[in-house]
């Protein structure tokens, strides 16, 4: 067997011969004439070109690669070029050559520069919010049917739906709420025991969890756990042409896939905000009796005196809210997700950003409503 | 062309554009399909198959043009019309598309309780028989994603069975199949053509398959985008009236594979 790549480089009167041989494989080393050889061809002094085999054994894409870029200089010198290579060897660096781009299928390579690419994110933002409310619109009257007992929902796929948010989020629901109870209680009594009221310290925990804390806590958790679900399964499902599969059928995605889900976070999400409502006024429990040195009793009486039923039942509103729009966030971008791994990867990112900012978003207009209206 | 005049047709295509944004993948196309009428739809890859079907089957929108089903205009229909028309059709898609959160019986029964009132058990029983149809009987109670690729499609054909469509599109439905279960493909859409009457239009390149079963095929070209061929095949064959590069595809394709080597 011949040994590893052979280039013989000689110039006769300008003219630059190279002699190719030996094996040529797809390797990391290259022999250092491969850049000599180009080199020499875009010499001035060279004026003519010739390539050469001797002895080729076994070759590949380097040999080809290595004389597509000698034909290629040597071209654009427009010096004579001459090649006296095997027939297989000539016809593809003809190829290299003449290969012909479909129509319409090469891409325009254009940068944008920052004020364009700025200027087509403002331009796009129109037809983004149309469709979000396009799908705002086959929303709710698939809601209105399911009322009135005309949706094509299984009930199964519901149950289905309430029981991935509902037990498997608790533990986490429970770490999370009483972690924030017992934090919300630290804060507030350093602060509080300086004016010797840290008895105040069992209704701020009480009233922050119960009247929004609490509901903000599950958002966030269910919007990471939930929304994200949602979206990567729809987004998937979309790639995987199923929603076309029931598309086709007549079935309706938005009934069929989404309404379950719409559903189950919005009954789903107030139960669990008054299970971490409890977990939280634990946190502060803990920390009032064991730092502040206030009697168990005593804490939970003033509680019970500082926390009003209304601040509960605000506590769902947003809750409920807030199931509403983490759904309506995981199943839009699942829906509109594009067909590749990538784009659900994105759409799964997207939905749980957008559920948290429509989370505060959404926190803030029920708060400047409850503001106005004295609740 | 001529028998075409004699009953109306089921599906109509008339002056059909459809395209990405600027990208115009066909320019006025238009052919007829007669019920009971298999029907191929085959060219160069790229040249536009599947987005037909999907625009046949309501899932994209034209540019431009009709498509007519019993003379009513899909993309110009109302809500309820479309849903009937796509009530009486079947899809196969090119990879099955099953719900995977459902086992291949449930699969195949959804089409069946969201059309009919059966009661669970006969749908259940239907759809026993519609998997066993296509050679799955005993895989009722699996998972789409516990099945292997070919089975997959298989249970896709089932599903689209379902409802005993008027019309079945089916995507390139023996790809990924062995040639054993492809003829038998073959020879269950003559038989559901031979008793149920059902039409097909199928995308696909298998040669074998077109000369065997098909009434009509649609020849798209990537080149000027258009209807390069259409009619019977075997008649397109010998017409030295049909364009060259459909009849090199058929010919060359029909003649065995050696013939692309030959060429070389």
């Amino acid at each position: 067997m011949t040994s590893a790549m052979q280039i013989h480089l000689h110039s006769e009167h300008g003219c630059l011969n190279i002699i190719v041989g030996g094996t040529w494989r797809l390797a990391r080393d290259r022999p250092d004439e491969i850049r000599q050889a180009l080199e020499l061809v875009n010499a001035p002094s060279t004026t003519g070109v010739l390539l050469k085999e001797d002895g080729l054994a076994t070759w590949d894409s380097s040999l080809l690669v290595f004389l597509v870029q000698i034909v290629r200089s040597a071209r654009e010198r427009k010096i004579a070029l001459e090649i006296q290579l095997n027939e297989g060897l000539s016809r593809l660096i003809a190829l290299a050559f003449e290969v012909k781009s479909q129509q319409g299928s090469q891409r325009e390579k254009h940068e944008p520069g920052f004020l364009e690419d700025l200027g087509g994110k403002v331009l796009d933002l129109g037809p983004k919010i149309i469709n979000f409310l396009e799908f705002l619109g086959e929303v709710i009257p698939a809601l209105g049917r399911l009322f009135l007992g005309r949706a094509t929902m299984r009930s199964q796929d519901f149950f289905q739906a309430l029981h991935e948010c509902s037990l498997q989020a608790l533990p986490i629901v429970a770490v999370t709420n009483l972690l924030f109870g017992l934090i919300l209680a630290f804060v507030g009594a350093v602060q509080l025991t300086q004016f010797g009221v840290q008895i105040y310290v069992a209704g701020l925990v009480g009233i922050a969890m119960l009247r929004v804390m609490g509901a903000v806590m599950v958002g966030i958790v269910m919007a990471g756990r939930v929304g994200a679900s949602y979206a990567a399964l729809i987004g998937t499902m979309q790639v995987n042409e199923e929603i076309d599969a029931l598309t086709t059928l007549g079935i309706s995605p938005v009934e069929f896939l989404i309404l379950p889900r719409i559903l189950a976070l919005v009954l789903m999400v107030p139960i669990l905000t008054i299970y971490a409502d409890v977990m939280g006024i634990i946190g502060g429990y803990l920390v009032g009796t064991i730092m502040l040195d206030i009697s168990p009793v005593e804490y939970l009486n003033a509680t019970m005196s500082m926390v009003n039923v209304s601040n509960g039942l605000i506590g769902l509103v947003y809750a409920s809210m807030f199931g509403f729009v983490i759904a309506l966030a995981g199943c839009y971008q699942g829906l509109r997700c594009g067909r590749s791994a990538q784009a659900v990867g994105q759409a799964t990112t997207t939905a749980v950003v957008h559920s948290i900012v429509g989370i505060i978003v959404m926190t803030a207009i029920i708060t400047v409503i409850c503001n106005i209206l004295n609740v | 062309m001529t028998m075409s005049q004699q009953a109306s047709a089921l599906i109509a295509v008339r002056d059909l554009t459809v395209g990405y944004g600027s990208f115009i993948l066909m320019k006025s196309i238009s052919f007829e399909v007669h019920t009971g009428e298999i029907c191929f739809i085959t060219g160069g890859s790229g040249c536009g198959k599947s987005t037909l079907l999907k625009v046949l089957m309501g899932l994209k929108s034209p540019q431009k043009g009709q498509v007519l089903y019993d003379n009513e205009d899909f993309w110009a229909a109302d809500s309820s019309t479309r849903q009937t028309i796509k009530r009486n059709t079947g899809v196969l898609f090119q990879s099955g598309a099953l719900w995977s959160s459902m086992t291949l019986a449930e699969n195949v029964a959804l089409p069946l309780q969201q059309y009919t009132d059966l009661p669970a058990a006969q749908i259940a029983e239907l759809a026993s028989l519609k998997l066993a149809l296509t050679g799955l009987a005993g895989f009722e109670d699996y998972y789409p994603s516990e099945i292997s690729g070919g089975m997959r499609k298989r249970a896709g054909l089932a599903r689209a069975l379902a409802l005993d469509p008027a019309i079945l599109f089916l995507d390139e439905p023996s790809a990924g199949l062995d040639p054993v279960s492809s003829r038998h493909l073959d020879d269950l859409i003559l038989e559901l053509r031979d008793t149920l009457n059902t039409t097909f239009m199928i995308v696909s390149h298998e040669l074998d398959s077109i000369f065997a079963i098909a009434d009509k095929i649609i020849f798209l070209d990537n080149q000027t985008r258009t209807i390069q061929a259409q009619g019977d095949p075997r008649r397109l064959k010998e017409d030295p009236a049909t364009a060259l590069c459909a009849l090199d595809f058929l010919t060359r394709g029909a003649a065995g594979k050696n013939a692309v080597q030959e060429n070389r």
